[in-house]
């Protein structure tokens, strides 16, 4: 269980979170949405700890994550950033050994290996194994850094303690198919592994379809959450967007389809 | 992963065949060449109830081998300082001599030999090379306070190599200044300072360089791995469990002491760290655990090849070994400015 208890944070005078308390339930896919300059990311941020939020404080299990060292939290907390650069020449398999560095000291064990093998494998990127990353195409680079990120959470048995997986607005360079993809992967990912599973994304239909939770953000505040159908109303989109919604229903759900004005 | 670890458990140990092949040659071959056998009986003299050494040997034994010893300790701190700044700034173009720790050492130790006299301190074997890295230290702080964004804080590469120039050039000057009122020979030789030399090599020198290598190589070793994690970003790197700020911290400090205390018994030795790590990585990747070992054997063995050709070239003469660092280094330097692959 994660926690958000009445955070706040400011940069200069201006405020990019305000009160925020949000719980996130293991096990279910939580997608934060929001108009540019919500404060999305920077509520990712502060859940993931990479930012210590002003006033209030994030609670992983009823623990204040400030409490946690880097190294202790690496273990069970993972985050895929927008997109990830690499400067050096670099395989796809050391990049993804990298999600088992907080559990490994000096070498990987054969376990780590196995780990990285079997999430490869599972995310379909073994052909890419001994590809320099810096030749991925954007789509690529961001299934592998899935599969990185995987295996920093991966169960290896050795602790029961409840793992956070975060995404920050991981859909940005995938395209559509990619995006669905996606967020299947990690809608079923979450399901089956309990893991609290906290996303940024920007499209309200794919948000809808595949969410279990959304937060809808608006000027650092949190408007609504809840399921989609609850939080996704015609008011509220129009109030934080500025946009008028359809609803059209079709085979595949029901969608949005968004007028001006 | 095991079929790269295999090869690169290969290439570091042809490696350090390789070092000891060239600081062979090292010893055997210069102003004087000596043989195998006079090398041998010359090491000979040493042991307990054997005759004094003659002239050659003691040639040998108190300006060769000190000489061709210090070379590799001072290339492979210069590899290792490459590697580590590469690795702290993402960026494949940086190295100590281009953003002022070098110059700054010179400095330091310029002052020391200038000062050291009328202030009366200096008697102490330390009281160089910690001159040197008090230097090294004010410079480097001088370029990454200059260098730094005042928006986000910062410092971009661009930058850095700019600043880089300019304290280069400041501490130059200053050192150029010092050498015109020094009465010291050492600090009054702008050359020692600017180009580099081997030539002022004792076991003394060897010893506290011995001390500073190994010792942060060592350390830079222990943070391999958190510094593979920074090849993704600080961001992602703290996602993995590493402290950032404090692995910037170490990395710098280690790179400063390192490079110090060997500027301050050859003067400035530019392009090693820059060239050393472009080497290792197009042979075996970008692991850095693999890198700083292999840094320090691939600069040791550079720099010993380019004071062999200091001292052959112009024979009985030497050149200054800075000149042949350039020679190499300023091609590739250029050749890897123009390569799109890079970002500023």
């Amino acid at each position: 269980m994660l926690l958000a208890n009445n955070i706040s944070f400011r940069v200069g005078n201006k405020s990019l979170l305000s009160e925020i308390s949000v719980t996130f339930a293991p096990g279910k896919l939580h997608l934060i949405v929001g108009p540019n300059g919500a404060g999305k990311s920077t509520l990712i941020k502060v859940l993931a700890r990479l930012l210590r939020p002003e006033t209030g404080s994030v609670e992983y299990e009823g623990v204040d994550v400030a409490q946690v060292s880097e190294a202790e939290l690496a273990k069970r907390r993972a985050v895929l950033s927008q997109a990830v650069d690499v400067a050096f020449p670099l395989s796809v398999r050391e990049l993804v050994m990298m999600g088992r560095y907080p559990h490994f000291g000096g070498r990987p064990g054969p376990a780590d290996e196995q780990i990285v093998d079997e999430v490869m494998a599972h995310f379909d990127v073994t052909e890419f194994s001994s590809r320099d990353y810096q030749t991925l195409s954007g789509g690529e680079r961001q299934r592998v850094n899935f599969a990185r990120v995987l295996t920093q959470l991966w169960r290896d048995g050795s602790s029961a303690a409840c793992r956070y997986l975060f995404l920050d607005e991981p859909l940005t360079f995938l395209d559509i198919r990619h995006q669905i993809d996606f967020l299947k992967k990690i809608g079923t990912f979450a399901a089956a592994s309990d893991v609290v599973t906290v996303g940024v994304v920007h499209d309200l239909n794919l948000a809808a379809r595949f969410a279990d939770h959304i937060v809808l953000l608006h000027e650092a505040r949190v408007v609504a959450h809840g399921t989609p159908t609850e939080v996704l109303t015609s008011e509220r989109i129009q109030d934080v967007f500025g946009v008028t919604p359809t609803f059209v229903e079709s085979d595949s759900g029901m969608h949005l389809v968004f007028g001006v004005g | 992963m095991t079929k790269p670890h295999r090869s690169r458990h290969v290439l570091l140990s042809a490696l350090t065949v390789v070092t000891l092949l060239v600081l062979a040659a090292s010893i055997r071959f210069g102003a004087i060449d000596f043989s195998i056998s006079e090398i041998g009986r010359a090491l000979a003299s040493l042991l307990p109830g054997r005759p004094e050494p003659n002239l050659d040997q003691r040639i040998l034994l108190e300006l060769r081998f000190p000489r061709a010893v210090l070379c590799l300790l001072v290339g492979a701190s210069l590899g290792v300082g490459g590697t580590l700044m590469q690795a702290l700034f993402r960026n494949p173009i940086v190295e100590p001599g281009l953003v002022g720790t070098s110059s700054g050492a010179a400095f330091g130790s310029a002052m020391f030999f200038v000062l050291g006299g009328v202030l009366h301190i200096g008697t102490s074997l330390w009281s160089l090379p910690i001159a040197a890295c008090i230097g090294g230290v004010i410079s480097s702080y001088l370029v990454f306070l200059l260098a730094r964004s005042r928006k986000d804080g910062r410092a971009s590469i661009v930058m850095l190599l700019l600043t880089g120039l300019a304290v280069n050039a400041l501490f130059m000057s200053a050192i150029g200044f010092l050498s015109y009122i020094a009465r010291d020979p050492q600090a009054r030789s702008i050359t020692f300072w600017s180009l580099g030399t081997l030539s002022g090599a004792s076991w003394k020198a060897v010893e506290i360089v011995t001390i500073s290598t190994v010792v942060g190589t060592a350390i830079a070793l222990r943070y391999a791995k958190q510094l593979n994690a920074l090849m993704i970003g600080e961001e992602e790197a703290t996602y993995l469990g590493v402290n950032v700020n404090r692995l910037k911290w170490i990395i710098l400090s280690v790179n400063v002491v390192i490079v110090a205390v060997a500027t301050a018994f050859t003067g400035v030795i530019s392009f090693v760290g820059l060239v050393v790590p472009h080497i290792l990585r197009m042979l075996g990747g970008a692991d850095n655990r693999y890198l700083i070992a292999g840094s320090a054997l691939t600069g040791a063995i550079l720099l010993t090849l380019a004071d062999l050709i200091a001292r052959l070239s112009v024979r009985p003469a030497e050149l200054p070994i800075g000149i042949v660092t350039s020679a190499v280094g300023v091609p590739v330097f250029i050749f890897l400015l123009r390569r799109r692959q890079y970002i500023f």
